[in-house]
């Protein structure tokens, strides 16, 4: 529609005219419209630029059909242009609406300290405002364990102050919520680890150590870190989130001003929720996934089921469950730890909690692989 | 402090400079609220009316000086102390700031649960009287995302009043409503000191409730960084030499 239209009543022009008398006057014909394209002043420009005798400009509109913000965009810059070079621009031609606005854009002033500065900060000062800001978010992110610590003692004491209520529908958005998702990747897993070990022990005609590999596989390493991971996306995110919102509704605040501490009443739960639940899942991710390595064994390598059942449990023993669980709880306090924390850090508008939320999955999954690591060697040195 | 603060001074603010890390807010602002008074903290957008209020509620330390309440200063003492001032305070946010996991009604009883040793039984009594005083009573068990801005700021006014606190604090309470809750919003607000004997401090750039509700007030001002006028905003429009505190309480028309 608007094409036609501006090709009924002809895309907007500029047509200079011989400079008479140190006065150069300009007509401005067509349709001046934001969707015929902004008309550049190159032409104005270098007339004005060939002779220096000009000062003064004159426009005609008789031939105008239309006008919107690009014409005055495109005289807005004439104009100043015009004032460099101390060439007086007449509005007397102009229509009366597009004089009258121009009036309205230049009666404030630019504001000079208003632009912020484009230019480049020196590398060293980049350097320096980074790492004091990495040692503040580390202070922070410590005092912010520490505080958790504290409310954690006071429960064990029977002192914190919390809503029974609150951790019992944690309980359930944590635990039994989370069953579909924990399933489909617990046992998605374990068929991929059946299959990688299937190809290679086939070689050997090793094919019932399947079941040792699977087994071993998710009961001390996978079960626990695939379940805290996808917390960390599923219940974590969702801690930030929930806690970023209420810092910007001020519910924190409120909170605060009526000396309740949050980190009892919102973060104390939260933790306990994930601590408690995330080896229950842990344990049925473990047995998903061995049932998802039992169907490939089963199905693909002829090991009989009481075969794969016998094998399974002759490898894998209660400590290896034990290691796999205990694991388990500690990622589910790092994940409440880390989804709690960006919360509370949470700015005071709505894309802070989209960042609140990015940020506790990040680190979330940052914490639970180097906790994992860490753990596999005191493991190892324990001869767990 | 060059002033002896009179007799019946329950909030005074000595020399409080506000400041985020190394930028100034708001400096050196000196002001005394009395018992009873309704203070009015105003000035344009942005000049830092809900930081100062964050300051005299404990939510933000001042970068220096200090404030007092009945002589105790607020950030000298220790936390548990300060604690026990701030049972003293009601404060009603900009957004309501009710608790969206909560219905009206938990919302209410929480700081009762908190601070008293009361039965359920009477503390849904105290909660449904409260909840009436606000013209909500039949609303509680509704969770705040299921009721209008005007309710859920009454319904804030009544958490607030939930443990007959003797301050009163309201950043922006007719903010975001139309004319007809505003209004009534503030004859509550009068109802409540007439009758609870509460001091309120509210910070507001509504002209219409800085005339109808306020006895005493301080401006504060952008551009100096500072409070340049405050008193009696009947007062303020009739007598101010400061020309920007005149044209604020004339909608820039002298």
């Amino acid at each position: 529609m608007a094409a036609s239209d501006s090709k009924r009543e002809g895309q907007p022009g500029i047509i200079v005219g011989r400079p008479e008398g140190g006065s150069l006057s300009i007509t401005l014909t067509g349709n001046w419209n934001i969707a015929n394209g902004l008309r550049s002043a190159d032409d104005i420009r270098k007339e004005i630029e060939s002779d220096s005798a000009i000062r003064r400009i004159v426009f005609h509109t008789e031939r105008l059909d239309g006008w919107d913000s690009s014409l005055l965009a495109f005289l807005v810059r004439l104009i100043e242009d015009c004032a460099s070079k101390k060439i007086e621009v007449s509005r007397d031609g102009l229509p009366r609406g597009v004089a009258r606005l121009l009036d309205v854009a230049s009666a404030v002033p630019e504001q000079k300290d208003a632009r912020k500065e484009a230019k480049r900060k020196p590398f060293l000062s980049l350097v320096g405002v980074a790492t004091v800001d990495l040692w503040r978010s580390a202070l922070e992110m410590l005092s912010f364990i520490g505080e958790a610590f504290l409310a954690f003692l006071k429960l064990l004491r029977g002192k914190a102050r919390y809503r029974r209520s609150d951790v019992a529908l944690l309980l359930q958005e944590c635990g039994a919520q989370a069953l579909p998702i924990v399933s489909l990747i617990s046992f998605l897993v374990g068929l991929i680890l059946a299959f990688v070990g299937a190809v290679q022990l086939r070689l050997f005609g090793a094919q019932i150590y399947v079941a040792d590999l699977v087994g071993l596989g998710m009961a001390r390493e996978m079960g626990a870190m695939m379940t805290a991971i996808v917390m960390a996306g599923r219940t974590g995110a969702a801690f930030a989130a929930q806690l970023g919102t209420m810092q910007v509704n001020e519910e924190i605040d409120a909170f605060r001003t009526l000396g309740i501490s949050p980190m009892e009443f919102l973060v104390l739960p939260r933790m306990l929720a994930l601590i408690l639940m995330l080896p229950l899942l842990c344990l049925y991710a473990d047995l998903m996934g061995i049932f998802g390595g039992a169907l490939i064994g089963i199905g693909m390598l002829d090991i009989t089921p009481t075969q794969y059942f016998n094998e399974t449990t002759g490898a894998v023993h209660l400590t290896d469950f034990m290691g796999g669980l205990f694991k388990s709880a500690v990622f589910g306090a790092l994940v409440a730890l880390s989804g709690c924390l960006r919360g509370m850090q949470c700015g005071r508008s709505a894309s802070a909690v989209g960042e609140a939320t990015t940020s506790s999955v990040v680190t979330a999954i940052v914490a639970i692989i180097v906790s994992d690591a860490v753990l596999t060697v005191i493991y190892n040195i324990l001869k767990i | 402090m060059n002033q002896a603060a009179p007799a019946d001074a329950l909030i005074e603010v000595r020399n409080l400079t506000m400041a985020y890390g190394s930028f100034v807010i708001q400096r050196d602002l000196t002001f005394t609220v009395k018992r009873g008074d309704i203070f009015i903290i105003m000035g344009g957008s942005g000049c830092g009316k809900s930081t100062l209020l964050r300051h005299m509620v404990g939510l933000k330390e001042p970068a220096r000086g200090e404030v007092l309440y009945d002589g105790i200063s607020f950030w000298g003492v220790d936390p548990d102390e300060r604690k026990t001032i701030m049972r003293r305070f009601g404060i009603l946010y900009q957004s309501g700031a009710l608790w969206s996991s909560m219905t009206l009604a938990e919302n209410v009883a929480l700081p009762l649960g908190e601070y008293t040793a009361l039965s359920s039984g009477e503390i849904n009594d105290l909660v449904s009287f409260k909840l009436s005083l606000v013209g909500l009573a039949g609303y509680e068990n509704f969770y705040p995302s299921e009721i209008s801005g005007g309710m859920k700021k009454r319904a804030g006014l009544a958490r607030a009043m939930a443990l007959d606190p003797d301050i009163l604090f309201f950043d922006e309470p007719s903010a975001g409503l139309d004319p007809i809750s505003a209004r009534r919003l503030d004859d509550l607000i009068l109802e409540l000191r007439d009758s609870l004997g509460a001091t309120l401090v509210v910070v507001t750039h509504e002209l219409a409730s800085i005339f109808a509700i306020g006895n005493n007030s301080v401006f504060l001002d952008a551009d100096d960084r500072t409070a340049i006028d405050g008193g009696d905003p009947h007062k303020l429009l009739a007598e101010s030499r400061e020309p920007k505190v005149r044209s604020f309480l004339t909608r820039g028309e002298s």
